[in-house]
């Protein structure tokens, strides 16, 4: 009798002190199907994966390779055993070719000398076979993104792995470019590959996984056949909870100009010519106005401009009728804007710090937090901590003096927002603030950005994620090496036209 | 003008071979900044070999033992970065720095003792090999020709062979570039850096004997090695961490060193009136100028410097 399953990880237990990761969890992979592992942060998904690649000895449970029990106790066992996995950071080595980072550690030699011809002939022909087009000759610093990726699936292609493990493959792609990967996984799995999916996407998942396997805390959910089911339905099961996908708001009404932006270059750090060109926009009261783009292309760089972090190599910016061009990074925040960082260890948090003076780090120079002798006025701190903590719904193991740093990404976060929107700005900055956040989180911040735009407030949101900027925003603006490209709306707009201004494909002259 | 060529090459073989040292160190993912230290305690090792070797051996077996010596004692003082780099995660940089520390100290004391015990009244810390020296050398014409400027030449072959060529070269630049990645692929990346900063001892122990053979026909080891192996550090970085270019760059600091030597030689330089001791400080300054204005375009490896951790990612 055949075994329709190539690997069987059954009632997999993995403690770690205080925590359990993965609590009696099976997940059982067909040959030949694409086979989804959904769940939020901290769900069990990376554990159980380092599981399967030994990483990590669970303390209870078995895997099983073709109905057979094996041991697999560290990476080379799962690559004997014929696993490869994609990972959510490249494993490649940035100044080596696509062929040397192919090769790595199965090279092709005599008497130990590098044999690459042989090499670069195996490579070509599997990139032929299934569609993945790569320049074995180029370094991978100098390539694309996607291109990275089909470097890391033809390493595993190369070591003629059977099972192919992506971990959240299509975070760093462009719409287009997941299309493009989504049809890759199908030609393998067509092929006779079994394939691991690991994502939050449910979209992705629906489109593309023939089952999907659902964790929460640590726990196993359930598993269900994708033509079975609804987007609505897994995420229930992801969530525990109905999430709400759409967010819910009215039709905006902007009101006065809060930000003007004319004519902003900034200078790039890594390269020497400039990261934003001659970029022009206004933000409206009562509007949430998205600057959206591929990682990179000059919006973080943006953002230093217009908060002060970085001076401008030309340009004017205009906030409530007030040149603030050169104004100092206090003024800044004391005079209506506030800003939600896009690296919260870097700009957002002193991680050492108490959670209460965090939460002050902006405002602990005004009366009610300093005497006038210049002593910290504790009691006030703790008191305004508290109410925040309370409103914000902030959760941390001792309240306002947490150390920052031991606080978990997503409260992290909302003591971040807390700070910045109790300050009551007229702007609004907002970079990539569901970074890292899981679903029910997310939509606790894009309701509190809908509810500042509401109150009449000025809302400037930069993100990354598709969705968020589809959904959020009521206008878009597409950046692409640093010029603004395009003006979008969202209700108008669909994911592919996005994703072609994002690519550079498209491009509209616009007017500020 | 020969002369200016011969102290050249000679120079110049042993910052090629210090260098390379160190590039194997830091391809793997080590900064190895105790070459300086390496280089006394590989000369020290020769140093005694030539003393204690019987006196009619045949040149070429005395080369030999004396070669092996100084490798020896490299590889043997390399362990202790190794160790402490590698398995305790120790900073490099001051691991590196007590190696330096420790090899001048260390070798001026054991040749003190060692003096001491054969003449009570010798305190120096010198040794002499005046004859032993002449097996490294040829004279063709006025030209001296040292054995050092061939194993240079080798060892800089096998430098780039290794490297560019070998699997071995590639999963080690691998490790000092993204020991996670090597890791992935099921690289030992302890091991590969055990061995880079092994080869480094091996090369630096060569680098240490060469130059205390390189003019004079006795060595005090009070001195050190006068600063070659941060030199060393220099050509290194100036070289680009690649071996080819590593070798043009040791050839350009091996002729400011040289100048001190022979300066005297050149009319229009001693023409100038320019003290000695202003040539003896080019090799030093033109570092620092060189450095200052390439390192901002250098491209060490990545990963260099930072312990491996393989939670990491």
């Amino acid at each position: 009798m055949d075994n329709p399953y190539v690997i069987e990880m059954l009632h997999i237990t993995k403690r770690f002190p205080g925590i359990i990761a993965n609590d009696d969890i099976t997940l059982q992979l067909r040959r030949g199907e694409i086979h989804a592992l959904l769940g939020e942060n901290g769900a069990g998904k990376s554990t159980l994966m380092s599981v399967l690649f030994g990483m990590y000895q669970p303390e209870e449970g078995e895997i099983r390779k073709d109905g057979k029990k094996v041991a697999i106790n560290n990476p080379n066992d799962a690559n004997d055993l014929g696993i490869g996995m994609v990972h959510q950071h490249f494993k490649l080595v940035e100044c080596f070719s696509v062929l040397d980072n192919i090769i790595m550690g199965v090279e092709p030699n005599r008497f130990g000398f590098l044999q690459k011809k042989e090499a670069r002939e195996k490579v070509l022909a599997l990139s032929e076979k299934y569609g993945l087009r790569v320049d074995p000759d180029a370094l991978i610093e100098d390539i694309t993104v996607g291109m990275q990726q089909r470097t890391e699936i033809l390493k595993m292609l190369y070591r003629e792995n059977e099972i192919l493990i992506f971990d959240e493959p299509t975070a760093v792609l462009t719409p287009q470019e997941i299309d493009e990967l989504m049809q890759i996984m199908k030609n393998l799995a067509a092929e006779g590959k079994s394939i691991l999916f690991i994502s939050h996407k449910l979209a992705e998942i629906m489109a593309v996984a023939d089952r999907c396997t659902v964790l929460r805390k640590g726990k196993y959910i359930g598993t269900v056949e994708t033509k079975n089911t609804t987007m609505e339905e897994l995420s229930a099961m992801m969530v525990g909870r109905n999430v709400n996908f759409h967010v819910e708001k009215k039709p905006a009404e902007p009101g006065e100009v809060i930000l003007d932006i004319e004519h902003m270059t900034v200078a790039s750090k890594v390269h020497k010519n400039n990261a934003v060109k001659d970029v022009s926009l206004k933000v409206r009261a009562g509007e949430i106005v998205c600057l959206a783009g591929i990682d990179g292309n000059g919006q973080t760089e943006f953002v230093y401009g217009l908060t002060g972090l970085e001076p401008l190599v030309s340009g004017k910016v205009t906030l409530l009728g007030q040149d603030i061009t050169r104004a100092s990074i206090r003024y800044r925040s004391t005079h209506g804007m506030s800003h939600i960082p896009e690296d919260r260890h870097k700009h957002g948090l002193v991680l050492d710090y108490t959670l209460e003076d965090n939460i002050v780090l902006e405002r602990y120079f005004e009366p009610e937090f300093t005497n006038s002798m210049g002593f910290l006025r504790r009691d006030n701190i703790r008191s305004y901590a508290e109410r925040l903590i309370d409103e914000y719904d902030i959760r941390s193991g001792q309240g306002p003096i947490t150390i920052a740093r031991s606080m978990s990404g997503g409260n992290q976060q909302k003591a971040i927002i807390a700070r910045e929107i109790d300050k009551n700005p007229e702007l609004l900055v907002a970079v990539q603030p569901t970074r890292g956040l899981d679903v029910g989180a997310i939509e606790g911040v894009h309701r509190q950005l809908v509810a500042q735009r509401d109150a009449g407030k000025a809302v400037l949101l930069v993100s990354l994620e598709l969705d968020e900027v589809m959904d959020v925003p009521d206008r878009i603006l597409v950046m692409y090496e640093g010029e603004i490209v395009g003006e979008l709306d969202p209700k108008q707009t669909t994911q592919e036209e996005l994703g072609l201004y994002m690519a550079g494909a498209k491009r509209d002259e616009v007017k500020a | 003008m020969l002369l200016l060529v011969q102290y050249t090459l000679i120079f110049a073989s042993v910052l090629l071979l210090v260098a390379l040292g160190g590039c194997f160190a830091e391809h793997s993912g080590v900064i190895n900044l105790g070459l300086e230290g390496i280089m006394v305690i590989g000369a020290l090792g020769g140093a005694l070999m030539m003393r204690y070797a019987p006196a009619g051996i045949p040149a070429f077996a005395l080369i030999l033992l004396v070669l092996l010596c100084a490798i020896g004692f490299g590889l043997l003082y390399s362990s202790l970065l190794a160790v402490a780099a590698i398995n305790f995660k120790a900073d490099q940089t001051i691991v590196g720095t007590a190696l330096n520390m420790l090899g001048t100290a260390a070798a001026t004391v054991i040749v003190k003792a060692i003096n001491t015990a054969a003449n009570p009244d010798d305190v120096s810390s010198t040794i002499q090999y005046v004859n032993q020296k002449k097996a490294f050398i040829i004279n063709i014409g006025s030209f001296q020709f040292n054995w050092f400027m061939v194993i240079a030449v080798i060892a800089l072959i096998i430098a780039y062979v290794t490297l560019y060529k070998t699997k071995f070269g590639l999963r080690m630049m691998a490790c000092g570039e993204h020991p996670q990645a090597a890791a992935s692929v099921g690289i030992n990346v302890l091991k590969m850096r055990w061995a880079g900063v092994l080869i480094s001892g091996v090369y630096g122990g060569l680098g240490g004997i060469c130059y205390i053979l390189a003019g004079v026909s006795e060595w005090k080891f009070e001195n050190g090695v006068a600063g070659f192996g941060f030199l060393a550090l220099a050509v290194m970085i100036f070289g680009q961490w690649k071996p080819q270019r590593i070798a043009l760059a040791a050839l350009l600091f091996g002729l400011f060193r040289a100048l001190s030597n022979v300066y005297t030689g050149f009319d229009l330089l001693a023409a100038l009136n320019i003290p000695g001791t202003v040539y003896n400080m080019m090799p030093y300054i033109v570092s620092l100028v060189v450095l200052a204005f390439t390192s901002k375009s250098s491209r060490a490896p990545k990963a260099e410097g930072i312990p491996y951790d393989k939670s990491m990612r």
